[in-house]
């Protein structure tokens, strides 16, 4: 059986998703045989590989270096996960979309009494007007909501991938869970 | 004294009073039908849309909680069709108010929430308007988030038909209308609230709760309405 490629990707998120993957725990070991984790913050990759098999996206797409990812991500990946509400809803990063992406920076580099205040540019890609939920930039195939989703359900989302079935969270998880 | 109607319900024959509604008969003969506005002991109004139901030689979905049976009616209450119009209704619902679980002091008792659960809702597929709505926390003991609100108008029912006080309503029309206290003042100025709190047990996701309420923290607890409107003669 040849192994499945595995991606994770952690956009606007907490990483609280990453940490619910890992809470698979010991069942880790019966998937880590069907699996080649070729990309994620786990491992030490820097560039996307040129096709994967199932990719998880954790995080919304808040700023142009999400889009620019997400969009190079979905077209070298054959089954795209939306992995947590952030990726599923934009959740909380999102909060910042009634008042705008200028207030949020105001605050928080501008408004604390601070030595030499300043919204920084240099390094750091420019946050997007509006963050928004992965699959109104990309096509998505498989969503998991769930803040986080629960280990059990991140286990049998991914082993319905592993074992060719389409995976159904419905009744299993829910925005929020 | 009404005439009792016999009629068939998903194909089962079933009978109810000619006053009853549909939602009604279906309930009294165990068949379930999603509903997020109505709630036993208030009148019904028909807002939420879930509650829709087939009628045959109708063309148009028909409201059950606010459609009287007939004689010779049919009626079907599971369909794709019905089934796409109310997932339709919840996501708009999720897209045109600010509806973060994850942060909501109702989150694990949301009767949005879970309605999206019950109708398979796994994401939205319509652009989420996120429109700038206030918070009230004026009032001494209760919060009202308007990002939380789905208009069902529970609370200004709750509060006119049961409390008598009319400290709610709606103002504005279709996508801005919001309910408001009094003539849309501060909840915590208001001369008519008698902060009893109905409003707030009768809500049915977290935009009304009680101050100091964490993420989940918020249960409602409602059982009161069926219990008042029993003893004044309302329910049926």
């Amino acid at each position: 059986m040849t192994r499945k490629t595995i991606a994770t990707v952690w956009l606007d998120g907490c990483s609280g998703c990453h940490m619910s993957f890992l809470d698979i725990d010991h069942r880790l070991l019966d998937i880590a045989d069907m699996i080649e984790l070729v990309y994620s913050p786990l491992v030490d990759r820097k560039d996307f590989p040129e096709s994967v098999d199932i990719t998880l996206i954790e995080g919304s797409v808040s700023n142009q270096a999400d889009l620019d990812k997400i969009r190079h991500i979905r077209a070298h990946t054959r089954t795209l996960i939306s992995l947590g509400d952030c990726a599923v809803t934009g959740n909380v990063p999102a909060l910042r979309n009634t008042i705008g992406a200028e207030p949020v920076l105001q605050r928080a580099y501008m408004e604390p009494d601070m030595l030499n205040p300043q919204i920084p540019t240099i390094g750091v890609p420019p946050l997007l007007p509006v963050v928004r939920a992965v699959h109104t930039v990309v096509r998505v195939d498989v969503f998991i909501p769930g803040c986080p989703p629960s280990a059990d359900t991140i286990f049998n989302a991914l082993s319905d991938l592993l074992n060719d079935r389409q995976p159904s969270v419905a009744g299993k998880t829910r925005f929020g869970a | 004294m009404s005439r009792v109607a016999t009629l068939k319900i998903n194909g089962q024959d079933v009978s109810g009073r000619e006053d009853e509604t549909i939602l009604e008969v279906a309930r009294e003969n165990g068949i379930p039908i999603p509903t997020l506005c109505q709630i036993e002991g208030l009148s019904n109004v028909g807002a939420c849309r879930l509650c829709l139901v087939e009628v045959t030689g109708i063309s148009k979905l028909l409201p059950a909680c606010t459609t009287r049976v007939a004689e010779g009616m049919e009626v079907r209450t599971e369909s794709d069709r019905l089934t796409h119009y109310r997932r339709m209704a919840v996501e708009m619902l999720f897209a045109e108010g600010n509806h973060i679980c994850s942060v909501c002091v109702s989150n694990g008792h949301c009767e949005l929430q879970g309605m999206a659960v019950a109708l398979g809702i796994d994401h939205i597929h319509l652009p989420y308007l996120a429109p700038r709505r206030g918070v009230d926390a004026s009032h001494e003991r209760f919060t009202f988030d308007a990002n939380r609100c789905i208009l069902c108008t529970r609370c200004v029912r709750v509060c006119d038909e049961i409390e008598g006080a009319h400290t709610w309503d709606v103002m504005g029309r279709g996508v801005g209308s919001v309910v408001i206290t009094d003539l849309n003042e501060r909840w915590g100025d208001s001369p008519t609230c008698t902060s009893c709190g109905k409003c707030v047990q009768t809500c049915p996701t977290g935009a009304l709760f009680i101050k100091g309420s964490a993420v989940g923290e918020m249960t409602k607890r409602n059982t009161f309405l069926t219990y008042i409107a029993q003893m004044r003669g309302n329910l049926k």
